[in-house]
Formats: C-alpha cells, sequence, structure tokens
C-alpha cells in the first residue's frame, strides 16, 4: 500500500524574499562584468563591423580549448566609409584599465539603425551592416574598433544629431555600464548637436574623437582630469 | 520627424558607481554626476533579433562543451526575461560567464589555488522565446577568494549579460544562490541596497528540478520598460 503523500513529489521550499517575490519585482540591478569575462563575452571579430578580422576578443587568456564562442561571419561589405576607432581607458588616477571592455551602437552610413524600433523606411537599411561592436581592452588599456562612419539620426524635435556612436564601458570595478557616446572632430551638426549642447562647453571634448593615424581616437577617462561625459539615460 | 518610445531611467534598485567597500570601484568611479539626457532614437534602439548573425547559434549546455562531463552538481535555471511593465522580452540574448564548481575561472589571470576542470569552459548563450522564457544547464559553481580586503570570499554566482530591445534596456548582472551566508557580506551585492538585493537571488525550484538528474532553480530578468508613450517636442506645432 503506498502511504506516501502526492505532496512529497511536488512541494516546494517556502518562498524567501527573492528574485521571484512579487513585492520585490522591478528592474534587475546592475552586477560589475568583473575581471574574468574574456571568455565569455568578446567574441572574434565583434569589434570589426566591416571585415572578417579577430578584433575585439583576447583569447590569449585562456586555454584554446576554452574558446567557444562565436566567430563574426560578415555578410558582404557594408556601404560608407570604414575607419578605425581607438582609444586607451585611464582610471581616475590616469592608471591604464587593462580589463575593460567597450560596445558601441550605431547607425549605418545612411543614418539607420538596424533595429525594428527604427521604423523610418525612407532611409535604408544595409544588409552588411549591424552596427553592435563589442571591444576588450589590450593589456596597453587601449581598445580598437573598425566600423562605418554612421549617417547622422533624428534628434528630438525636428532636427538631426550629428554623426555619433553611443558607447558603453564595463569593467571590474565598475557597477554599472557607464553609458557615453562619441562623436567625430569634423562632424557636420556638432555645433547643433542636441546631446552635446546638454554638455557643459569646457567637458565636451571628451567626447570628441580627434583624427590620428589616418583613424580615430577617443580616450576614455573613468575619472579624474578630463573625465569623459557619461549620461543618465 | 520620428515618434520614439523612451523607457523608464534606473530604478531603485540601480547601485551607485561608487561603493568604497568594492575597492575597485574608488578609481574606476567617475566623480561627476551623469548628464541626464532624452532618449533619442540612438537609446530607444538595438540589435535586436539579429544576435545569431552577430554572436552565433545558442549554447544552453554548459556540461556538454567537452570529452567529458564537468565535476560539481549538475544545475538547471530557467525563468522569464520581461520588462518592467511585466511585458515578455522574446527572442533577446542572455549571454552567460561563471567560474566551476571549485570556484576557478578558465580566465588566466585568475590565480586562485583551485583545480580547473577540463571538462568545464562555463560559458554559454540562450535566447528567449516567443514568451520570453529561457533554459540552461550548467555547474553550480563554487565560491572563491578575492583580493578585495582580508578574508574576503564571493558568494557563488553565475554572471548574466543581456542586449535587450535597446541600448538603453543593456544589463549585465549576477545571479546568486538561495542560502548562501556570502551574499550578506559580499560589496559587490551589497552595493545593491536591500531589499533590491534579493533580485538578484535566485529560487530553488522543485518543478524546474528533474528528478534524477539535475536541480533547478528559477530566476527571472526584469529589463527597464518603455514609459508612457510620449511624443517629442517636435510634434507640437510651430
Amino acid at each position: 500500500m503506498n502511504t506516501e503523500s502526492p505532496d512529497l513529489e511536488t512541494r516546494n521550499a517556502a518562498p524567501r524574499q527573492d528574485n521571484l517575490d512579487p513585492a520585490l519585482f522591478g528592474q534587475t540591478p546592475s552586477q560589475t562584468v568583473g575581471p574574468f569575462f574574456h571568455y565569455g563575452l568578446p567574441w572574434k571579430g565583434g569589434a570589426d563591423l566591416v571585415g572578417k578580422s579577430d578584433m575585439g576578443a583576447r583569447p590569449e587568456l585562456f586555454g584554446e580549448q576554452h574558446y567557444v564562442l562565436n566567430l563574426s561571419s560578415p555578410t558582404g561589405a557594408p556601404l560608407g566609409e570604414a575607419i578605425e576607432i581607438a582609444g586607451c581607458v585611464y582610471d581616475a588616477g590616469g592608471e591604464i584599465v587593462p580589463d575593460a571592455m567597450i560596445e558601441i551602437w550605431q547607425a549605418n552610413a545612411a543614418g539607420r539603425y538596424a533595429s525594428p524600433d527604427d521604423m523610418r523606411e525612407d532611409v535604408a537599411l544595409d544588409l552588411h551592416f549591424i552596427g553592435f561592436g563589442r571591444a576588450s581592452t589590450s593589456d596597453d588599456g587601449v581598445y580598437r574598433l573598425r566600423t562605418i562612419r554612421p549617417g547622422r539620426v533624428p534628434g528630438p524635435g525636428n532636427g538631426l544629431q550629428a554623426p555619433h556612436l553611443a558607447v558603453s564601458v564595463f569593467a571590474r570595478g565598475v557597477l554599472k555600464r557607464l553609458a557615453t557616446r562619441l562623436y567625430f572632430a569634423d562632424g557636420e551638426g556638432n555645433d547643433l548637436d542636441p546631446i552635446l549642447n546638454l554638455v557643459p562647453e569646457e567637458r565636451r571634448a571628451t567626447l570628441i574623437a580627434q583624427p590620428m593615424d589616418g583613424g580615430w581616437r577617443l580616450d576614455i577617462r573613468l575619472g579624474g582630469d578630463g573625465e569623459t561625459v557619461f549620461f543618465d539615460l | 520627424m520620428t515618434n520614439i518610445r523612451p523607457y523608464m531611467r534606473a530604478d531603485a534598485g540601480s547601485p551607485p558607481s561608487l561603493f568604497p567597500d568594492y575597492r575597485s570601484t574608488v578609481l574606476r568611479a567617475p566623480s561627476q554626476p551623469p548628464i541626464h539626457i532624452p532618449q533619442t532614437l540612438t537609446e530607444t534602439t538595438g540589435p535586436a533579433g539579429c544576435w545569431d548573425r552577430l554572436m552565433g547559434g545558442s549554447m544552453a549546455d554548459l556540461t556538454t562543451q567537452h570529452g567529458g562531463a564537468p565535476i560539481g552538481q549538475r544545475i538547471i535555471i530557467s525563468g522569464l526575461v520581461r520588462d518592467e511593465n511585466g511585458r515578455p522580452v522574446p527572442n533577446t540574448v542572455m549571454e552567460i560567464w561563471q567560474a566551476n564548481a571549485a570556484g576557478r575561472y578558465v580566465h588566466g589571470k585568475d590565480q586562485w589555488d583551485a583545480p580547473l576542470d577540463p571538462n568545464f569552459t562555463g560559458a554559454g548563450r540562450v535566447v528567449t522565446d516567443v514568451q520570453g522564457r529561457y533554459r540552461y544547464v550548467t555547474i553550480r559553481p563554487g565560491a572563491y577568494p578575492w583580493g578585495n580586503h582580508r578574508n574576503a570570499w564571493r558568494p557563488a554566482h553565475i554572471h548574466l549579460s543581456l542586449l535587450g530591445p535597446a541600448f538603453a534596456t543593456r544589463l549585465v548582472t549576477q545571479l546568486y544562490f538561495p542560502d548562501d551566508p556570502l551574499i550578506e557580506i559580499d560589496p559587490i551585492a551589497n552595493a545593491v541596497p536591500m531589499p533590491y538585493r534579493q533580485r538578484m537571488v535566485a529560487r530553488f525550484d522543485i518543478a524546474t528540478t528533474e528528478p534524477n538528474w539535475a536541480l533547478g532553480y528559477r530566476f527571472d530578468v526584469v529589463l527597464r520598460g518603455h514609459g508612457q508613450t510620449a511624443f517629442e517636442e517636435g510634434d507640437h506645432e510651430h
């Protein structure tokens, strides 16, 4: 005779104050990426939005057998001007940050985002360009990306924004994503850009990449002198 | 003219950038407050739905990536990705990385004297289905010491990275396990004020648990959601 209560098989532990507690429902809090993200996040080619190089990853930081991430598989050459962007990430003491990760999100050369939430059908998508990239910094604290110079996208109101990339900075010691932007020194409309104009004039330079060695250079300073402007979105 | 649907801003559970008990924040936190900007098309769009072109296929079982079975307690983690309005976030990517059962990362800069497991890398990736559900199989990670202060130990945790639909919804977080006494003395978890810290603690769940195979945990992720639909200033007649 079976004397077991059927409840034995399905009964659960008493609810705790935890992830599923309805009283706590809300945004999952942010935590740092820590120092050991390299085998989990930056895939080979993640920093090359144009070609087939393996920029972006740091495969030397772990055994070859533990490289389980994808290789990026570009479908063809995107339209527009291919550019290289590089910069060094510094902490508030002026020391390099060799364990940061930089992400970018940008429009294509025509100024269209490859996103279902950009519904403008009068601006063409580029089947060969997504516009999302991810680069780890090197032992020298340097990030490098290869991408397309973005077109202008609408801003608040009727105006256009100057060409820019949205940038996220992650690192050990960075508890929540630091959001910033990269503009170009010769960018059309920088002087009227609605976001740049919210930044005190003396700090705008921290968002503006300068031409260097045939590419563009923008250092990121997490604190201290010349601290990069970060945004509350 | 473009109508955009802005996302709500970070809520009370968001940690500060500077939390001195977590020593690495001291030189890596901005000293200036972030500048409040309106969300534009840049912030309300993101690489949604093309994660497979970017990152490749799903890798939902971290226990079968090598020749043999990894050492440790096999676990299943499943849950929903929703926005803060309770709506599912379908077809969104969650990236996963973690230490092995002994608390050791395969990363070359992890010098802790605990064994590596040749059968465990600890990296995976899942995509939510149309109802926002996800599920993956892994090994319960171990706690490990770190250099923050004397006798500092990180509670067992799994790192999670989600893109969500937009630049504004990007989230990197950590999942903790129930009844781990290290959580309440961990400076990283403690950067999130109570009670919101508990949002990062998974729940043991008998329904997710599979008989004779693996313990199951539930962990729902909540991303920022749309606020009230707002028309832009430019929509006014001039």
